[in-house]
């Protein structure tokens, strides 16, 4: 069995599955947001049920058009609130509340052997710690916080293995945005996508994170990588002392659907052109664009890794006149160390504005919507027509230190013309 | 059970926001997500289909996001079922859950616009009333079966409910 299968048969108390067979599973985690969040609640009040199965496994995040962008989802908002008190399940108000996907692993909730289930298609992230963690829908949200379960179909596994020397400015986003181009957004339709070889070996655990969270854009049930040293030095950097169950890696090379090899010292900095996040190319094919906004934030790359990585090209450097660079740290914590280590700083001072933390433009809800024409580049994963405001727009989606190149020459740029 | 309707034809990797933008997701109203439904991609969707209609559309329908607002506002809009050559994953699930019938079939090409469909879903046949062809496409696994049967994930939850 592959690492994903492993962690469903132990999850349906069972000593083998088989791909494509259709199993019922205990969840470890279960989250929902201020979008996804209502509509599962009111699925639960519907059936009239009187309890949640185990308040502490189920967490309420509302990062999406928070802080409110109006009375209706002030409304969404305030509906989980009261789920929350009423059930004694966890919640984030503002003031504590980040990007959910970068909040639970930081919160210490997402472990490695963990089935987590989230109603967000990004939900896939936590598969950087070695968890196997999907996106399903409110209802399914609904029966689990109901009964601790929810059923699967086991899927099969298509291993990626990348080797050679990863060039400047090349990092997670570049390799997940190259690998969805290769296969295409429905590559890995229904499939786990397992991330392997000497470079991601090698990988830091923001980067897997990126890499993780943006499997669902080639259609991936789950993204997720073998934990290892570099995940157990992240769970003691969060305060958790895990030993590491050896059993959680893959069999044998015939588990696999499909093996991919990918030379990472052929990937320049990729940049992802609309309407679809398959449509990379290295970042000199695009040089020529202008831009009007750049957003460096989202569950992809709002991580403190990314700022530092955009403060390395800003610093010094101001944005050109005619763009409007938003940063957005993904959590408080983000937040508090990038102030620390003077990166908010740099980014002020260069002209850019900082956002409180939210899903905000990267879904066009509020905090930087485009108007029409308009041209953005963006660190977040996902560039559908309208995706970041109206129709008429256009998101071009890469790495945090090509989105803040972008900013300071104007179109899109290589980092290493700034 | 039989359903029949006038196509509306669709591409490839329609996505969720497509269905439904972003922008409207402050609301969990269906009748109010089926006034939107399709609006960024065709305008004229949620004002013209009637009740019946069937979506027909090419690979990886709806991608994209979570959001189950999505096949919501194709269900509050009458529409009868989705046909395509394939779906993706987190709309497959949810469209089973909340009760939209999603059929692939992989002669779609051969369905035009505005055509008229029958779908037998007890016999696993879709009958073009403008050409004559008949099709057949898999049923569904017993599993999901099962749980479209006892009307949507969320009567199953119901029995447990209930048990307590």
């Amino acid at each position: 069995m592959t690492i994903s299968q492993k962690i469903l048969a132990k999850h349906c108390g069972r000593e083998e599955v088989f791909p494509s067979e259709y199993v019922e599973c205990s969840v470890d985690l279960i989250l929902a947001n201020d979008i996804t969040g209502p509509l599962a609640i009111e699925e639960f009040e519907k059936v009239g049920a009187e309890n949640v199965f185990e308040p502490s496994k189920i967490v309420l995040v509302p990062d999406h058009f928070t802080p409110c962008k109006d009375i209706k989802s002030a409304e969404l908002v305030k509906k989980i609130r009261d789920f929350s008190k009423k059930y004694g399940v966890k919640f984030y108000e503002i003031g504590s509340v980040g990007i959910e996907h970068a909040l639970l692993p930081e919160e210490g909730l997402t472990l490695p052997g963990q089935l987590i289930i989230g109603a967000d298609s990004h939900t896939c992230t936590y598969g950087a710690v070695g968890a196997f963690s999907t996106g399903v829908g409110s209802t399914d949200v609904a029966y689990a916080i109901i009964t601790g379960k929810l059923w699967f179909k086991v899927p099969e596994t298509i291993k990626f293995y990348y080797y050679g020397k990863l060039n400047d400015y090349v990092g997670g986003k570049d390799l997940i945005i190259y690998t969805i181009g290769l296969i295409g957004v429905d590559g890995a339709n229904y499939k786990s996508m397992e991330f392997t070889g000497p470079v991601i070996e090698n990988l830091p655990i923001d980067d897997r994170f990126t890499m993780c969270n943006m499997a669902i854009e080639a259609g991936g049930k789950n993204g997720i990588i073998k934990p290892d040293r570099i995940t157990e030095e992240y769970l003691k950097e969060i305060g958790l002392d895990i030993k590491i169950d050896e059993n959680l890696k893959t069999d044998s090379e015939n588990d696999y659907e499909k093996i991919i090899e990918i030379d990472v010292s052929k990937i320049e900095p990729q940049v992802s052109a609309p309407h679809l996040p398959s449509n990379s190319k290295s970042v000199r094919e695009y040089s020529n664009v202008k831009i009007d906004q750049v957003v460096i934030g989202s569950c992809t790359n709002g991580r403190i890794s990314d700022l530092r990585k955009a403060a390395k090209i800003l610093k010094g450097k101001k944005i050109h006149p005619e763009v409007r660079c938003i940063i957005i740290p993904a959590t408080q914590k983000v937040y508090k160390q990038a102030l620390k280590e003077g990166l908010i700083d740099i980014f002020i001072e260069s002209g850019c504005v900082i956002s409180p933390p939210t899903c905000g433009p990267c879904l066009g809800g509020h905090m930087g919507v485009l108007a029409k024409g308009e041209v953005a580049i963006a660190t977040t994963n996902r560039n559908f027509i309208g995706r970041m405001g109206h129709p008429e727009s256009y998101v071009y989606l890469s790495n945090p230190e090509v989105a803040a190149a972008s900013a300071v020459k104007g179109k899109i740029s290589h980092p290493e013309e700034v | 059970m039989k359903v029949k309707g006038k196509v509306w034809k669709f591409g490839d990797h329609i996505n969720t926001d497509d269905i439904i933008a972003a922008r409207y997701l402050n609301t969990t109203d269906e009748k109010e997500l089926a006034s939107h439904c399709f609006e960024v991609i065709r305008p004229e969707f949620s004002k013209n289909v009637k009740k019946g209609d069937i979506i027909v559309a090419g690979e990886n329908f709806g991608c994209g996001s979570s959001r189950e607002h999505a096949p919501i506002s194709i269900k509050g809009c009458g529409v009868s079922a989705v046909i395509a050559k394939s779906f993706a994953r987190i709309f497959f699930r949810n469209s089973i859950n909340i009760g939209l019938p999603l059929i692939e079939l992989k002669e779609v090409d051969e369905i035009e616009e505005g055509e008229e469909l029958e779908i037998d879903f007890d016999e696993g046949i879709i009958k073009n009333l403008n050409t004559g062809k008949t099709y057949k496409f898999q049923k569904y696994p017993e599993f999901l079966q099962n749980i479209i049967n006892s009307g949507g994930l969320m009567s199953l939850a119901r029995k447990t409910v209930e048990k307590k």
